[in-house]
């Protein structure tokens, strides 16, 4: 501890000839702001730390960072996600966080365990995200049905969807969107199945819990309470939405503030957790980003102490204020719901109690692939539930060896 | 005679030499920094790339010599044959472009024709645009439910198509899309070509009795077949590396999205997303061969058909 101090002090005394410049790289512009005012206040804290935000758009986000942590020209602090943090966690491109003094207390257990890498913690947790149901009143309303409410059902869900279906007027009940993370993720979990084994080795996929999983969504498509998948790929389910032509919209609570304020929905948006599966559970995915720190970084000592404070107290509070993200940091979040003031934000919280990490392994990337496309030629009906599951699950396992 | 010959012959060619070493300077200054070009950004990178199809290579580099297991990989995976036929099948759609471009050429550069500019404007406008932009308008115009096609197919009875998560269709139509972005650069290839016929050629057929039609079918598509020979070498090269438009209209939710990969969109799937750069490489290395192939068959079979004045 001594030894680390006089580090730090070695550093920070260097530091007095320049400033120290720290590149921090995030993928969503939107946040651009809060995160910038964070860093503000830490080079306010830190005179000689200087700070540059890089955005990277999310599409080329992770080939870039890849690109440059091989190159050794990466950033010194950066976001990641589940899919992609094992792969930078086992490969030795981040640095372990353990000596910076931050609490695991003070962030939900299934954050700090997404971040947990051989025991030890590689990622401060940044905020965290959980799936909702959104649903539209006036169509709840014109189909003669209650609004979902907690305790509701697979059942309630299926028979609201199909109501409110008519798609000669192009309205929906629902979309069976092929997104693990909001849509079959949770079924799967809520039916009793899992998508891979807690240690991240065997894929859970060849199990009947798994199918019934699938299979509800297979069912929403067939019997027209969901536009086809087709119909998604063109128009983002998001939209159809937002526009008032949809009844009930699984989506994470990143989507709470674009919702609310979307023109066609904002008097008529209501949110309901998610319904209970077969198990008696209504088990949640739960996600969230990390600042990391890149273990090449030439300021390691301050690029964590940066990481730290962008995931401390002070950085939670200012960006709850802007309803994007539900910042990780325990006790902060009610600044989240309260500037959701229209919905019952709440809902997402409560989520986490009853939540599952998402499904990872060390490369999650290679597996992703593999796995939409044998879920898109089932919900599609190329496929029969069973069959499909059980080749994706012989194709995921192959890959996981491989890991 | 003969010495005079001999001596009026042996002067220039000394000061030639001399003059040649001092051009030769001049001329290596100016390929220089095109030559470095080529040497950085296309030789190093193609020796890398087959060396680095030998390898294994992990996610952030490290590599262990693996002999031609790569190889082996991608052949007995059927992701690599469907690729193929769909770049294949991209790339043969994408020569139609050729005709369609040097029968608008010959049309814009009628003499007398009004509005000639606006024309060259309007062709050249999808060449100077950002494929992303490009991508984004045909996504909306081919949309299932609301694109303009489909609600105009079913104005008149017909039922709408589900144009980009159809496999082949999909193909067809991203193709289409791609000749329509080309178009614009290959009219004014074949407009510099046009320019160089001569107007005498023309006058004597048209003396000779020869109609609008028959001018252009015997006197200028032959006059142009180098123009159209070096576009079709262009042309193949170019398309069997498409990649940009199939990664934009093909979303990675759309159903089809797997059975409609290039080669160099596969080359992505297996380098970027799922880190076995060994495997990519090879795929750029059979694309390479394919490419080479292709080009050669191209060269090959040009004395038939190509008229060099």
């Amino acid at each position: 501890m001594a030894a680390a101090l006089a580090l730090a002090g070695c550093s920070s005394s260097g530091g007095q000839d320049g400033p120290t410049t720290l590149n921090y790289t995030i993928w969503d512009q939107n946040q651009e702001p809060a995160l910038r005012e964070v860093a503000d206040e830490f080079e306010a804290q830190n005179p000689n730390v200087d700070v540059e935000i890089t955005v990277i758009p999310s599409k080329d986000y992770w080939t870039k960072i890849q690109t440059q942590m091989s190159a050794g020209t990466g950033p010194d602090v950066f976001w990641v996600n589940g899919p992609n943090f094992q792969l930078y966690a086992s490969n030795g491109q981040l640095a372990p966080l353990d000596d910076t003094g931050i609490e695991a207390g003070d962030y939900p257990d299934s954050l700090v365990d997404l971040y947990t890498y051989d025991g030890s913690l590689y990622g401060a947790p940044k905020d965290f995200d959980t799936i909702g149901v959104y649903y539209n009143k006036a169509l709840f309303d014109e189909a003669g049905l209650e609004y979902p409410a907690a305790g509701w059902t697979w059942a309630d869900f299926q028979n609201a969807a199909q109501k409110i279906s008519d798609p000669a007027k192009g309205v929906y009940g629902t979309a069976a969107a092929p997104y693990g993370q909001m849509t079959y993720y949770n079924t799967i979990l809520q039916a009793g199945g899992e998508v891979i084994s807690e240690d991240g080795t065997t894929s859970g996929y060849d199990t009947p819990e798994a199918a019934e999983g699938v299979q509800f969504w297979a069912d929403l498509i067939a019997n027209g309470s969901s536009p086809t998948l087709q119909q998604l790929t063109d128009t983002w389910p998001g939209d159809t939405f937002s526009s008032g032509k949809m009844g009930m919209f699984l989506d994470g609570s990143w989507a709470a503030g674009t919702y609310s304020a979307a023109e066609a929905i904002a008097d008529v948006i209501g949110v309901a957790p998610l319904p209970i599966g077969p198990t008696g559970e209504n088990t949640s995915v739960v996600h969230g980003l990390a600042n990391a720190v890149s273990a090449k970084s030439e300021n390691l000592d301050v690029a964590k102490e940066f990481a730290v404070f962008l995931s401390g107290e002070e950085a939670a509070e200012i960006q709850a204020k802007t309803a994007t993200v539900i910042p990780a940091f325990n006790g902060t979040q009610q600044a989240w719901v309260d500037a959701l003031s229209t919905i019952d934000a709440q809902i997402f919280l409560d989520a986490v109690e009853t939540g599952a990490p998402l499904p990872i392994s060390k490369n999650t990337t290679a597996w992703v692939p593999v796995e939409e496309d044998y879920i898109k030629q089932i919900l599609s009906g190329q496929l029969d539930t069973e069959t499909g599951l059980k080749e994706l699950a012989a194709e995921m396992n192959d890959l996981l060896a491989k890991e | 005679m003969t010495r005079q010959l001999r001596g009026r012959n042996a002067a220039p060619r000394r000061s030639a030499a001399q003059l040649s070493r001092g051009r030769a300077w001049w001329a290596l200054l100016f390929i220089g920094p095109a030559g470095l070009g080529l040497v950085v950004f296309y030789l190093w990178p193609i020796i890398r790339g087959i060396y680095l199809s030998f390898q294994d290579v992990g996610p952030f580099g490290g590599e262990t010599f693996v002999g031609i297991d790569n190889f082996v990989e991608v052949f007995s995976e059927p992701d690599l044959g469907r690729a193929l036929l769909n770049t294949l099948l991209y790339a043969v759609i994408c020569l139609i472009g050729i005709p369609v471009a040097m029968i608008v050429a010959v049309l814009i550069n009628t003499k007398g024709l009004k509005g000639r500019s606006l024309f060259r404007v309007l062709f050249f406008l999808p060449v100077v645009t950002m494929p992303v932009a490009v991508a984004l308008v045909w996504r909306l115009l081919l949309n299932v439910d609301y694109g303009v096609l489909n609600l105009s197919l079913r104005a008149i009875g017909l039922p709408g198509v589900a144009w980009l998560s159809t496999p082949v269709v999909n193909m067809v139509v991203i193709a289409i899309v791609g000749i329509w972005m080309g178009l614009g650069t290959q009219i004014i290839i074949f407009t510099a070509g046009l320019q160089g016929i001569p107007d005498t050629l023309i006058e004597a057929a048209e003396l000779d009795g020869a109609g609008p039609v028959r001018r252009f079918v015997s006197v200028i598509v032959p006059l142009l077949s180098p123009t159209t020979f070096l576009l079709s070498v262009l042309s193949v090269i170019a398309s069997m590396q498409v990649f940009d438009l199939i990664f934009l209209m093909i979303d990675p939710n759309n159903p089809a999205q797997s059975q409609s990969q290039s080669l160099v969109s596969l080359f992505y799937t297996r380098g970027f997303l799922q880190h076995d750069l060994g495997a990519a490489a090879a795929i750029a290395c059979v694309l390479l061969a394919i490419i080479l192939v292709l080009s050669a068959i191209q060269f090959r079979l040009q004395r038939r058909w190509v008229h060099y004045e």
